[in-house]
């Protein structure tokens, strides 16, 4: 679980699961949060290259850790979101506030 | 073709994963697209997971799931018999949610609405919950909203 997690300068990059429903998703919000507590995580990216399964519980996963850093100023960030994934993100309005790295605009 | 089944769950949230994988073999003999296939796992992960949260609140309880496939009409049901919801209208309202301490973000219905054809969901408080959906599927293009 650990190796999900790890810090690029004040970036928290989150290696997202193969599926993210209710099953998964305390694990990861919790995994996600000890880094938060412990390390100067400003903004947090979402990394969906091993996803092929979301359901609302990730977007509440991913609700929960934007509440938790915009306050700071923080923002969110999903990489490699495959066209199943892209749906959830429009359909829920999670667009509104996490920021879509197109494929191709990514470094 | 006509081809019907009826599964009965532990209210098990690691269930969910296999309600998905149970419906989309189900369906597989109308070969669906991704996306269909997408949505009917969503559908039925929402619906299954609303079942083991909310329904039965992390207690002992059975989920069933009822499928009925025929000429590319997918009928499904997903039934609880746990404590019920006193106002289903205003449930099912998007971001509506009893439980946002737990993350939950009030979207399962609407992600149901959104991607199954048809949707009903009845319900009486201590009686339980049944979540009746339907997806054509093949229709792709031709009733495109
Ligand atoms: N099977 C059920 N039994 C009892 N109450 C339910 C059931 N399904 C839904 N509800 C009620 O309806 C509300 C809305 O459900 P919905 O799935 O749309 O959102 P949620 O489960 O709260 O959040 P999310 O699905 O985004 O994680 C729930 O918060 C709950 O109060
Ligand atoms: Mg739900």
């Amino acid at each position: 679980m650990e190796d999900r997690f790890h810090m690029i300068e004040n970036y928290l990059m989150i290696r997202m699961p193969e599926e993210i429903d209710h099953h998964q998703a305390a694990a990861l919000s919790a995994g996600a949060d000890r880094y938060i507590m412990g390390r100067a995580v400003k903004h947090i990216v979402f990394d969906f290259e091993d996803t092929r399964f979301m359901d609302s519980s990730g977007v509440g996963v991913v609700i929960g850790r934007y509440k938790k850093i915009a306050c700071f100023g923080g923002s969110v960030y999903a990489v490699n979101a495959d066209p199943q994934i892209m749906r959830i993100i429009q359909v829920s309005g999670l667009k509104k506030v996490l920021h879509v790295v197109e494929e191709g605009t990514n470094a | 073709m006509r081809n019907e089944m009826r599964l009965e769950l532990d209210a098990l949230s690691i269930n969910e994963a296999f309600a998905r994988v149970v419906v989309s073999a189900f369906v597989t003999p109308v070969n669906p697209t991704l996306e269909e296939l997408a949505d009917v796992k969503t559908a039925v992960s929402e619906a299954v997971t609303n079942a083991v949260i909310h329904g039965y609140d992390g207690a002992q309880g059975k989920v069933v799931l009822h499928g009925i496939l025929q000429d590319g009409l997918l009928h499904i049901e997903v039934e609880d018999r746990g404590k019920g919801i006193e106002d289903v209208e205003k449930a099912m309202e998007p971001l509506f949610t009893t439980r946002p301490e737990l993350e939950r973000s009030g979207m399962g219905f609407s992600f149901m609405e959104a991607f199954m054809d048809r949707l009903e969901v009845r319900s009486e408080p201590g009686e339980g919950t049944l979540v009746i959906m339907e997806k054509q599927f093949g229709s792709q293009g031709q009733d495109e909203e």
